[in-house]
């Protein structure tokens, strides 16, 4: 089911991912998958599926459930010549590797005065929607983006599940790639020759002129179903899709304010403290004159994530929050 | 023969006795195990190895006090003769990781007094570049990686240096020091598994000095019986006199030997005690003075001295001609530290990331 075939077939997010995967794993020897279930199980959530009959045991390579191990592991690995793609189940769990990823990845090349880069990828999945409660569900990659020393990557469409890892693994730095979990079974066509993705750079997902919705991953498709919505009522909405959570891309986001004069920044982390108020603190900072309406938020409600279905949808951002937010900015 | 040193030799927390070797292990390990060179030369190496690091060390007190280095500076007087005899196992290829009190161990690797020195004052010639400082001493060329503040932070990493060789079928060893206290850490124990599971190229050194901060082995650990909770997990594991850097040398030969024929990781508790406080920050209340002052009859610069002097090995003025070597060495260090640049702090974002030569958003 690779992307490469002469006719155009249907490709999911998780293929496209796994694609990649495999690229990597044949274009250089010293690539490596270390993470829970990734070998016989396939993933846990089928990203890797039939990359250990590929690759064997040595590259595709199944570990214990121990988090902090295994990541410092990569990190060990990494300083010592491999590139190690490191997957963790879930961001909930990574918060066990936390150590690892900001005291050793983050840390060691500053410390060390320049002499130990950590060319480590570590990948999982974040956020909700599939009603797996409150330690499977949260979306904490802002937490990631506050650190100095990493970079933060959130593929929202099939063409960077398919080719941010290439550049994510020519990083001489530790990058850490979000994956959100309703995004697996996300189907399109994807054309072979896409390129490398530029990773300091956001995306214009769809050009507007009267209101800018900025989001990343898995609020992409919600914020460009909100600007059909929008659309119909004759409202210009531009999506801008940061993509990169770490470092932001600062004049993709002044420029798009620059045209429309307003912003909704939508976000599945919970608003405090969260990513969207960094974004919307740098509008503040860099594009006030600008503004028309004061910044909108749509982020989470502040509660751990329910289980029951009804409560979760009421918890996450939905369409029409967007399109309510945008409403009270153009008005 | 146990599987590990029998817990009640160290109740008391008193020191092991002169000339009595506390090492058992899990089997014979006698044959063919390859020793320490035993020579004069050799032990005149060795001595000079753990005078360097004590008067650094002592020289890191004076300047503290006197404010020229700040931070948290823990010192390893006392246990010298760990870095010393398990570095003696080490080729340059093998990889080290350390902790925050590892002085020692940088010493021991071959990072020179004035590079470790220059990184005490946070000078631009320090071993880190002054970004750093005494808990974070590093050297990539010598495979010293660090100098980890976190209990228990380097032991994955270790794992991960020791993977990397394992895949690439290089011959090294990957060597951890850590400290009692990391036994009450969860990354130990996930490493130690880990290490296990995949038979990964790691010699794990514990520095039992019988306090984790302030606070004594009997009150931190259930299980004071480190060894044998390492060889829980299916390494070879034995426990050594780490005040006698003959016996450390031995037992580091034998272990690294194992390690290197591909039985996966060897664990090495070593029994030693830091005759400072944790820290220069740390008033050393926890501690009887009676305790400190039995421990010090064992030094390990004391022992071997004393061996080499009934020996015939080392008269008075071979000892001041080392002593003296060291004094010149370090007052050098100190002078080249005190007269090397600061870095300018438009340099600040330097190393942030590969790529950062300044600010980054």
């Amino acid at each position: 089911m690779g992307v490469g075939g002469t006719h155009e077939a249907k490709t999911t997010y998780r293929e496209a991912m796994r694609e990649a995967l495999r690229q990597a794993l044949r274009s250089d020897d010293r690539v490596f998958l270390m993470g829970e279930d990734v070998g016989r199980y396939g993933g846990c959530f089928g990203v890797s599926l039939g990359l250990l009959e590929e690759f064997g045991p040595e590259r595709v390579r199944d570990t214990p459930l121990s988090e902090s191990a295994f990541v410092g592991a990569g990190i060990g690995a990494a300083l010592s010549g491999m590139r190690p793609i490191v997957e963790i189940m879930t961001v909930n769990f990574s918060l066990l590797a936390l150590d690892q990823i900001l005291n050793n990845a983050a840390t060691l090349l500053h410390m060390s005065g320049g002499q130990l880069p950590v060319p480590l990828v570590i990948r999982m999945t974040t956020g909700a929607g599939r009603q797996l409660a409150a330690q499977h569900s949260h979306s904490l990659e802002g937490w990631y983006a506050h650190i100095p020393g990493i970079r933060v990557l959130a593929p929202a469409t099939l063409e960077d599940a398919r080719h941010m890892l290439a550049p994510a693994l020519a990083d001489p730095d530790p990058v850490l790639i979000f994956e959100h979990g309703s995004l697996y079974n996300v189907s399109g066509e994807l054309l072979p020759s896409t390129a490398p993705v530029d990773l300091d750079h956001a995306a214009i997902r769809r050009p507007g002129t009267d209101i800018s919705l900025i989001t990343y991953g898995g609020s992409l498709p919600k914020a460009l179903a909100a600007a059909d919505e929008l659309a119909a009522e004759g409202i210009s909405a531009e999506v801008i899709d940061l993509r990169t959570l770490r470092p932001l891309d600062d004049a993709a986001i002044t420029v798009s304010v620059a045209r429309t004069h307003r912003a909704v920044v939508v976000d599945e982390a919970w608003r405090t403290g969260s990513l969207a108020a960094e974004v919307s603190a740098r509008i503040a900072e860099e594009s006030f004159y600008d503004l028309d309406a004061p910044v909108e938020r749509v982020c989470s409600a502040e509660v751990p994530m329910p289980y029951a279905r009804r409560l979760e949808e009421a918890a996450l951002p939905q369409v029409a929050d967007i399109v309510a937010a945008a409403h009270r900015a153009v008005d | 023969m146990s599987l590990a040193h029998p817990t009640r030799t160290r109740k008391d927390s008193a020191p092991p006795k002169a000339g009595k070797r506390t090492t058992t292990t899990r089997g014979n390990g006698r044959a063919g195990v390859p020793s320490g060179r035993g020579d004069t030369g050799h032990r005149t190496d060795l001595l000079e190895s753990m005078l360097r690091i004590r008067r650094f060390e002592e020289r890191c007190v004076e300047l503290y006090s006197a404010a020229k280095i700040r931070g948290f500076v823990h010192l390893y007087i006392g246990e010298e003769a760990v870095a010393v005899g398990i570095n003696e196992a080490l080729t340059p290829e093998d990889a080290v990781v350390s902790t925050y009190r590892e002085h020692g161990h940088a010493l021991a690797r071959g990072i020179t007094a004035e590079a470790a020195m220059a990184e005490m004052y946070g000078r631009t010639t320090g071993c880190s570049g002054g970004r750093g400082g005494s808990m974070h001493l590093f050297d990539a060329s010598r495979r010293f990686y660090g100098g980890n503040a976190i209990v228990a932070g380097g032991l994955p990493l270790a794992a991960g240096l020791a993977l990397a060789d394992h895949m690439r079928g290089q011959p090294h060893v990957t060597c951890c020091f850590f400290g009692d206290g990391a036994f009450a850490e969860g990354e130990f124990h996930e490493t130690a598994n880990l290490a296990a599971l995949w038979k990964l190229p790691v010699l794990l050194v514990c520095e039992n000095n019988l306090y984790a901060m302030g606070t004594a082995l009997e009150r931190h650990e259930a299980q004071t019986d480190l060894a044998m909770r390492a060889a829980s997990y299916g390494m070879v594991a034995w426990a050594v006199d780490g005040m006698d850097v003959e016996a450390v040398e031995q037992a580091a030969r034998r272990a690294v030997e194992g390690v290197r024929t591909g039985t996966g990781p060897h664990f090495l508790e070593l029994r030693t005690y830091r005759f400072r406080a944790h820290s220069m920050y740390d008033p050393d209340r926890y501690r009887h003075k009676a305790e400190i002052e039995r421990w010090k009859e064992r030094d390990p610069i004391s022992l071997l001295t004393d061996r080499m002097r009934e020996n015939g090995e080392l008269g008075d003025d071979a000892l001041a001609r080392i002593e003296q070597g060291i004094t010149d060495e370090i007052d050098h260090a100190v002078e080249a530290a005190e007269q090397a640049p600061e870095e300018p702090v438009e340099h600040l974002f330097h190393h942030v990331t590969s790529s950062s030569a300044e600010a980054v958003h």
